[in-house]
């Protein structure tokens, strides 16, 4: 299938489920299940695809275990997320200096 | 246009700074799952989510199906429907509706997260300044990481590989370590996408995506029902 075709159908989807609720809905959602399962979903997702995906991320298991390390350090203590970012990338960079 | 748009711009220049490295994570993720340059870009452009993007860009690489893109998009992104309900109690009159249809290309966690702490009705030139902002970061970074990703030495692009990871942890983290119901929703994912990666090998990444997710948010939802004012907090 064309490269294209995924594009468009993701940034088709990806604009509805921003253009939908944003656009016609004004009330309030009453439903309680589906309001917590709305308030879960973002961190179910990005738990999922975080784990074990990191490990697999700088093509060496070892500078891939640091970098998570030091980013759920840096996370743990609230940092900036640019921050949390740079230093995983940071610190699997030097793992990977001085395991070579 | 105006003051309104000019300080929508001042309020985006940190998220166009994060987005910039963040995206140029991004660009180099996606040439290594085989897109081109363009290809990249135009992702970036048409899509403006981290998430979303690097679970699409899997399905690429791995020639997963239409009906997977669409409902890994639907998963990842859905939190997006939520911050687009809660923006519209915070809206300027003037915010009509083909102001909306254009405004909620831009809904990204960080434009969420600054406009709904604004203490002013939003009006759409602010927010247009804002995503414009945020925009160029965001393509600018996805640029620069797929064409010099492949110039940079292999020791760098591999460990900007984890970038985008550790932003995630850096979103799941904080709120974990103070709510026991979003510790539980991610371990549960956490556990589940494991399991799906190493033995439940038959289901495709996107699909183990998705129900690693929502099997874990229905648990947490009915273990732990959240009250009215918990909800939305990004």
């Amino acid at each position: 299938m064309s490269v294209a075709v995924y594009i468009f159908v993701m940034a088709g989807v990806t604009y509805l489920i921003r253009m939908i609720p944003f656009t016609f809905f004004g009330k309030k959602i009453k439903s309680q299940f589906f309001r917590s399962f709305l308030y879960y979903i973002p961190y179910a997702v990005l738990s999922a695809m975080t784990i074990p995906a990191i490990f697999y991320s700088t093509g060496n298991i070892y500078t891939a275990i640091v970098g998570t390390a030091v980013a759920v350090i840096l996370a743990f203590l609230e940092k900036p997320l640019i921050v949390v970012a740079l230093a995983a990338s940071l610190g699997a960079y030097l793992c990977g200096l001085i395991i070579k | 246009m105006n003051s309104k748009f000019i300080r929508g711009m001042s309020h985006g220049i940190p998220i166009c700074l994060g987005y910039l490295s963040v995206s140029f994570g991004f660009g180099i993720l996606a040439v290594k799952s085989g897109l081109s340059v363009f290809q990249s870009a135009m992702i970036s452009a048409t899509n403006l989510t981290s998430a979303g993007q690097v679970g699409g860009v899997d399905i690429i690489s791995k020639c997963g199906t239409l009906l997977e893109m669409i409902l890994v998009q639907l998963t990842i992104n859905l939190r997006y429907s939520l911050m687009g309900l809660s923006l519209t109690q915070k809206l300027d009159k003037s915010f009509t509706t083909p102001h909306r249809l254009a405004a909620s290309y831009g809904i990204t966690d960080e434009i969420f997260a600054v406009c709904s702490s604004q203490k002013e009705k939003i009006t759409p030139p602010y927010m247009y300044g804002m995503i414009l902002v945020a925009f160029i970061g965001w393509l600018m970074g996805t640029v620069l990481g797929a064409a010099a990703g492949q110039l940079l030495p292999e020791s760098i692009s591999n460990a900007m590989g984890i970038v985008l990871y550790g932003m995630f942890l850096a979103i799941i983290v904080p709120p974990s370590k103070k709510q026991k119901s979003v510790l539980t929703a991610v371990a549960i994912a956490a556990v589940l996408s494991i399991l799906f990666n190493y033995v439940l090998t038959m289901i495709s990444s996107g699909f183990a995506i998705i129900i690693s997710a929502v099997t874990a948010s229905v648990i947490a939802a009915l273990l732990f029902p959240v009250k009215d004012e918990e909800e939305v907090q990004s």
